[in-house]
């Protein structure tokens, strides 16, 4: 084993490879109470996990094979939990390896091993990182990983409501789900219709408010406006009222029979009332003007942060060249307004995409629309929402959710390798 | 001449400006108000300025014979305290090691958080019902808490992380070379310098669970266990208008401490989002 060549040995190899067997390596490079260690928390984990990891993973196969008695979906969550407990467990386990064969490397190199004392200290120093994240990664895992791994695997599975169980059982499919969405006519339709006002809803409400927002900004910033102070804080306003409230408001007021949207606004205007919750291009209408109202305080907030910190002499070095108001406005203050605030407008991109709360609060996602799962003004993510809680077709809503997902970290990711948190120096 | 007729008319086309967005940012909240002094339930009849105003609504909110009400507020301020503690504590070490310490896995645990804090939590809301019922919390507060925590970790641990990056690494140094231990130097350089960005963390992650409908709607299932938001949808949604007063007397009594907060502290929300979340 130990062949011993011109001044060379093998002990990180041979180190490593005994270490197949937790703690042996460990043993080998003299560290014994490093390998009682590991020994014992091998020998443990499988004691402990044995039967979890075999059932889990039974389970996480078949989904279970006798109807009635066999849970499917219990058997994925154990098969999940399996899955977790098996991946920190491998991460111990090649950190022993790891472990082993880089001391056995230091012994090659001839140098001295840590004694208890010193490892005892290195372990403090390094694992110190480790154990200030461990409480927020291990809630991380049960509450966000683990639901997401839930939702990937679910999309693979033909869970409905005629495969629900306990009466019956679950079963993998393959990507059937999402062949069907793009196969099956209703399926594809509506996905696409979904889909297309998803993109009008994104894009048309949050370049309202966006605009609005900067407008306003643009108007109250200049100086020789009077009461800004006050002008600021009422223009704040919508964003301080929680946007439940607001919504709920706004759901009322332009309620067709009872609000005053249709009996005082709009007859005062000299206009006819609108059947605003029962036309879905009305409620569309009305969602986007709804979302600019409540969308435009925090632009505004932001931008006139920007506007404050532009310096005073370029616009005074632009006037005697010359520039107009428009110049001035779109050769300085758009160009680093822009410049300054693009991360936070895509995010506003993003939570629109997302956003579930004005929809449904609204108009419940309505006008309803005979014979099709979705409603004339779902989102993406309120028609999961319909699909998962109405009418049961998870298997669905999880092959939709993950195509969801897919684009918004497309685009998180594409937004977030510009900016400066991301790129600090040292990222390693 | 001409310039002071240019500067006039622009002004008054900003003050009208002014005017008319200030007309239609106050007219929901003015009607949300006058409903709520309506004497009558429904909407039909409510009016901005009622001719004979009421507390009638704010009595029986307030009655605990007739309206959980009071327990539904106290259900969502406690939810939401506890969120808060929880939140800060698990972010503030978990931005400090990201910020601080050089560690195997650092990087792609950053990715990691990066592309979570992007998924809305509810976007997994079948897995976290189903989680919910295999593990008996449905229906209990701590489930809830549990979720909003873990929701709130990722996004506001980028935050802080990019705040925590701007406070020099050369006072931990110095620091450590006095002999302070690593968590003296957490609690005592690292921590006190960070306060806006703990203010900003701990009242963002206290107005989202006391703002948050959806996960709530899902987990909660008593009434006496319901949070503001769940109570008040609920009241009006089963039949839309005909409680209308009585929801408006209670968002009223929602909007008000809230928006006070929030105008109190609006300065550092705008300068923690822009400081934290892209200039780093």
């Amino acid at each position: 084993m130990e062949a011993e060549k011109v001044g060379t040995t093998k002990h990180a190899k041979t180190a490593a490879l005994l270490s197949i067997v937790p703690g042996l390596g460990q043993f080998y490079n003299r560290q014994f109470l490093k390998g009682i260690i590991f020994l014992v928390l091998a020998a443990s984990f499988g004691i402990v996990f044995g039967d979890i990891l075999n059932m889990g993973f039974w389970g996480l196969f078949t989904l279970g094979e006798i109807p009635k008695v066999d849970h499917s979906i219990f058997l994925l969550i154990d098969g999940i939990i399996a899955l977790i407990v098996t991946v920190l467990g491998l991460g111990v386990y090649a950190f022993n390896l790891y472990d082993a064969h880089s001391n056995g490397k230091k012994r090659d190199l001839g140098l001295k091993l840590n004694s208890v004392r010193e490892q005892y200290h290195n372990l403090i120093d390094g694992g110190f990182p480790y154990l200030m994240i461990s409480p927020g990664f291990l809630l991380l895992i049960f509450v966000v990983i683990f639901p997401i791994i839930f939702v990937i695997l679910l999309a693979f599975t033909n869970y409905d409501l005629y495969h629900s169980p306990p009466a019956k059982l679950v079963d993998w499919i393959g990507i059937q789900n999402f062949i069907d969405i793009f196969k099956i006519d209703i399926w594809r339709n509506t996905f696409f219709k979904v889909l297309g006002w998803t993109i009008v809803w994104t894009f048309g409400a949050t370049t309202f408010q966006i605009a609005l927002g900067m407008f306003l900004a643009i108007v109250v910033n200049q100086k020789d406006l009077k009461g800004k102070a006050i002008i600021r804080t009422i223009l704040i306003l919508p964003w301080a009222v929680p946007a439940f409230v607001s919504i709920m408001i706004f759901s009322g007021m332009f309620n067709e029979t009872f609000g005053a949207i249709n009996k005082m606004i709009l007859p005062a205007l000299g206009l006819d009332p609108q059947p605003w919750m029962t036309e879905a291009n009305w409620t569309r209408l009305a969602l986007i003007l709804i979302q600019g109202w409540l969308g435009f305080p925090f632009i505004f907030a932001m931008v006139t942060g920007v506007l404050q910190s532009i310096p005073e002499d370029l616009y005074e070095a632009a006037t005697v060249d010359g520039a107009s108001i428009w110049q001035k406005f779109s050769k300085i203050t758009l160009p680093l307004v822009l410049f300054a605030t693009a991360p936070i407008m895509i995010t506003q991109y993003t939570f629109n995409f997302n956003n579930f709360n004005v929809i449904f609060l609204f108009n419940n996602g309505g006008p309803a629309v005979p014979g099709q799962t979705a409603w004339g003004t779902d989102i993406l993510i309120s028609w999961i929402y319909r699909l998962t809680m109405t009418s049961a077709q998870y298997g669905k809503a999880a092959a939709i959710t993950m195509i969801l997902s897919f684009i918004i970290i497309a685009v998180a990711l594409w937004q977030f390798r510009r900016t400066k948190s991301f790129q600090e120096e040292d990222m390693m | 001449m001409s310039m002071k007729k240019n500067k006039i008319i622009r002004l008054t086309l900003s003050y009208l400006v002014i005017a008319v967005m200030a007309v239609i940012v106050f007219y929901p909240l003015l009607w949300i108000i006058g409903s709520s002094f309506n004497p009558g339930n429904s909407l039909s009849g409510s009016t901005m300025f009622p001719e004979n105003p009421t507390l009638a609504h704010y009595k029986h909110l307030f009655d605990a014979d007739k309206s959980d009400y009071i327990i539904w507020y106290k259900n969502s301020l406690k939810i939401s305290i506890i969120t808060m503690v929880l939140t800060v504590a698990s972010v503030a070490l978990t931005a400090y090691s990201f910020s601080r310490y050089r560690f195997v896995g650092r990087k792609n645990g950053l990715i990691t958080f990066l592309i979570l804090q992007m998924i809305p939590n509810f976007a997994a809301l079948i897995a976290i019902f189903v989680l919910a019922n295999r593990t008996g919390l449905i229906d209990t507060h701590l489930g809830l808490i549990l979720v909003y925590v873990g929701g709130q970790i990722p996004m506001n641990t980028y935050l802080m992380k990019g705040y925590l990056d701007t406070i020099p690494k050369e006072l931990d140094e110095s620091a450590k070379m006095d002999g302070a231990g690593h968590l003296r130097i957490f609690f005592q350089i690292v921590m006190p310098l960070a306060k806006p960005i703990l203010a900003v963390v701990a009242l963002f992650s206290f107005i989202a669970p006391f703002g948050d409908f959806i996960l709530a709607r899902i987990l909660l299932r008593s009434e006496d266990k319901f949070t503001l938001l769940v109570g008040l949808y609920e009241l009006v949604a089963k039949q839309f208008g005909n409680e209308f007063t009585k929801f408006a007397a209670g968002s009223v009594l929602i909007a008000i401490p809230i928006a006070a907060l929030f105008l109190v502290f609006q300065r550092y929300f705008v300068s923690g989002l822009t400081a934290g979340g892209t200039k780093g």
